[in-house]
């Protein structure tokens, strides 16, 4: 339980900065280091010298794309949570994320234009949660274990149709294909079209932040308090979908953290959504970032796929929240 | 003047109907209990009358407008319902809880003003929780739960007032002492109240208006005194019930 000094608005700001040195060290951490002040330097004046090259080509791209990435995933988990009401939820886990991965796949198999990828993306992923939505919902309210195990066996199901596209792909790349199974990052800029999604994802968010205060206890009482439930619920499902679709077309399927990111946030800011997304949004990027140059420097000169790194933070956090039963609520 | 009425409705779920043609009407002042046995549909009609299911035939009107054209907000500023049930899915303090009752009253970007905190702080008081707006809500216990819906209902500040079971996980003492004063700060101010009873000699002590509902859409009501007879009530119960004079008061006893 944070102390109330971090309640009053503390985490916001200081999740800022922290976004802030930590894109610093992904640009001047790598296989040739460069130091603070060569790297203001090298901001400021831009020019053509070494560093300049690998910052502006190499390490920006792929941190802003972190960045934007991280933001993206930890705003679709937290809405994803909401929507499902189960704090399991995450793009990754069930499935949305494969929705986007297996249908960009199929734009590239099919040999349609590459511009169809982003668009392809969009529908899988809608596609994905559209289909949680309606399967998983038993009787009444949403019950945890068939949400998860629908969402899993849509995940594999996914899982599968890329493993088919990509065995059935004569004479491509394969290895670079592997990254919408796995997650990675290539020395792509996150694109105009990304940014101002997360922007505005993150606006209306905030603007129906108490709408989803309420949602998240309970569709009846929302209803009862004026919330128009409907709405919202596919306001919530086309704008995670979105965000999804934005990250992974950017990275292929980067698991937890929808899950990670959100839980840890509730810790610190509590549930209410004005500060959690805000604070998520943040915290998704600062680990993205993060985990990104790790990526990239712990077994270096061997690139891991960002991922895996995810992937190790966030099966143990997902079993964990799964064995204390999540009824309970984060504190 | 009526603030709730419904005209020849027909409510239920499923294969269960809770009331057929049923005209009623709920004026200020008035305090309703809804009484009949497990699966009947009390909580249906309830949900019905508060606009959350669909109404199979008949109209609503809330305030002398039809309930389907009144926006949503209106609708949660008019009435107000406590659920049998209480859901969270993440813990909150309790003062956030309380203060979701005003929602219907705060919109968009604007912030809850000092008296919407004013307000969630007299109602905290007057179910007896001053004291706890800091705690978590899932370290209360079930009874300090349900004042604490009753205290978000409150600050919800409604004309028509639906209650699911109100005293629901209470203790004795809360039981008869906040439904004294919930209800008389209910009737002061011009509200209809209708709840969902459990236990008939409280309902019949807090109420002047008894809604029958016999299964299979067959209904009766009336005043206290009119309704609430041996008859009718062992027949409600499907047991013998047997009325008993204490002093002023009348119970009902079963057999």
């Amino acid at each position: 339980m944070g102390g109330s000094w971090v309640r009053q608005g503390w985490v916001i700001p200081g999740l800022a900065v922290l976004l802030a040195v930590v894109m610093g060290l992904s640009l001047s951490i790598g296989s040739m280091p460069i130091d603070w002040q060569e790297l203001v330097v090298t901001l400021r004046t831009g020019g053509s010298s070494v560093s300049a090259t690998v910052v502006f080509d190499l390490r920006l791209p792929r941190a802003l794309s972190a960045l934007v990435v991280g933001a993206s995933l930890s705003l679709a988990g937290v809405l994803m949570q909401v929507l499902l009401r189960n704090p399991l939820a995450d793009p990754y886990v069930l499935g949305t994320s494969g929705g986007a991965a297996a249908f960009a796949l199929l734009v590239i198999f099919l040999g349609l234009p590459y511009q169809g990828i982003p668009l392809a993306a969009g529908i899988g992923s809608m596609l994905s949660m559209g289909l949680l939505f309606l399967l998983a919902r038993g009787e009444g309210d949403w019950s945890s274990a068939r949400l998860l195990l629908t969402g899993i066996v849509l995940a594999s199901g996914w899982g599968a149709l890329i493993s088919f596209i990509l065995s059935i792909t004569q004479g491509a790349e394969i290895h670079s294909m592997l990254f919408w199974l796995m997650g990675d990052f290539r020395a792509v800029s996150p694109g105009l079209t990304r940014w101002i999604l997360l922007a505005s994802a993150l606006a209306l968010g905030l603007f129906v932040a108490r709408d989803l205060n309420l949602l998240a206890g309970g569709e009846l009482r929302a209803q009862s308090l004026g919330v128009h439930t409907l709405v919202l619920r596919l306001g919530i499902l086309f704008g995670a979908s979105l965000l999804t679709a934005a990250a992974v077309t950017l990275s292929g399927s980067i698991g937890f953290v929808g899950l990670v990111v959100p839980h840890m946030m509730r810790r610190l800011v509590g549930a209410d959504h004005r500060r959690l997304l805000p604070a998520s949004a943040l915290a998704g990027s600062c680990l993205l970032v993060l985990a990104e140059m790790i990526a990239r420097t712990v077994l270096a000169p061997q690139q891991l796929p960002v991922g895996v790194i995810t992937a190790f933070v966030g099966v143990p956090l997902f079993l964990y929240l799964l064995g204390r039963g999540h009824r309970a609520g984060s504190p | 003047m009526s603030l709730l009425s419904a005209t020849g409705i027909e409510a239920g779920v499923g294969s269960v109907t809770a009331c057929r043609d049923l005209d009623l009407t709920l004026k200020p002042g008035e305090v309703w209990s809804v009484l009949g046995q497990n699966g009947v549909g009390k909580t249906t009609l309830l949900l019905t009358l508060a606009g959350l299911r669909p109404l199979r035939a008949g109209e609503i009107e809330l305030d002398g407008t039809s309930l389907q054209s009144l926006s949503r907000k209106e609708r949660a500023r008019k009435m107000g319902i406590l659920f049998q049930h209480f859901e969270t899915l993440f813990s909150t303090r309790v003062v956030d809880a309380v203060m979701t009752g005003r929602h219907p009253w705060v919109s968009g970007w604007r912030g809850t003003s000092q008296h919407d905190e004013k307000m969630v702080q007299e109602q905290l008081d007057r179910v007896g929780l001053e004291g706890f707006g800091q705690r978590m809500v899932t370290t209360l216990s079930g009874g300090e739960r349900r004042r604490m819906e009753i205290a978000a209902l409150g600050a919800q500040q409604t004309k028509v007032v639906l209650l699911d079971e109100p005293v629901n996980h209470l203790d004795l003492h809360y039981q008869v002492h906040l439904m004294r004063i919930m209800l008389e700060e209910w009737q002061r101010k011009g509200c209809a109240v209708m709840m969902v009873m459990h236990d008939i000699n409280l309902a019949l002590r807090f109420s002047n208006r008894l809604l029958l509902l016999f299964g299979d859409g067959e209904t009766c009501q009336g005043d206290v005194a009119s309704v609430a007879t041996e008859s009718n009530l062992t027949r409600l119960f499907g047991h013998p019930l047997q009325r008993v004079a204490i002093g002023k008061e009348t119970l009902f006893w079963p057999l």
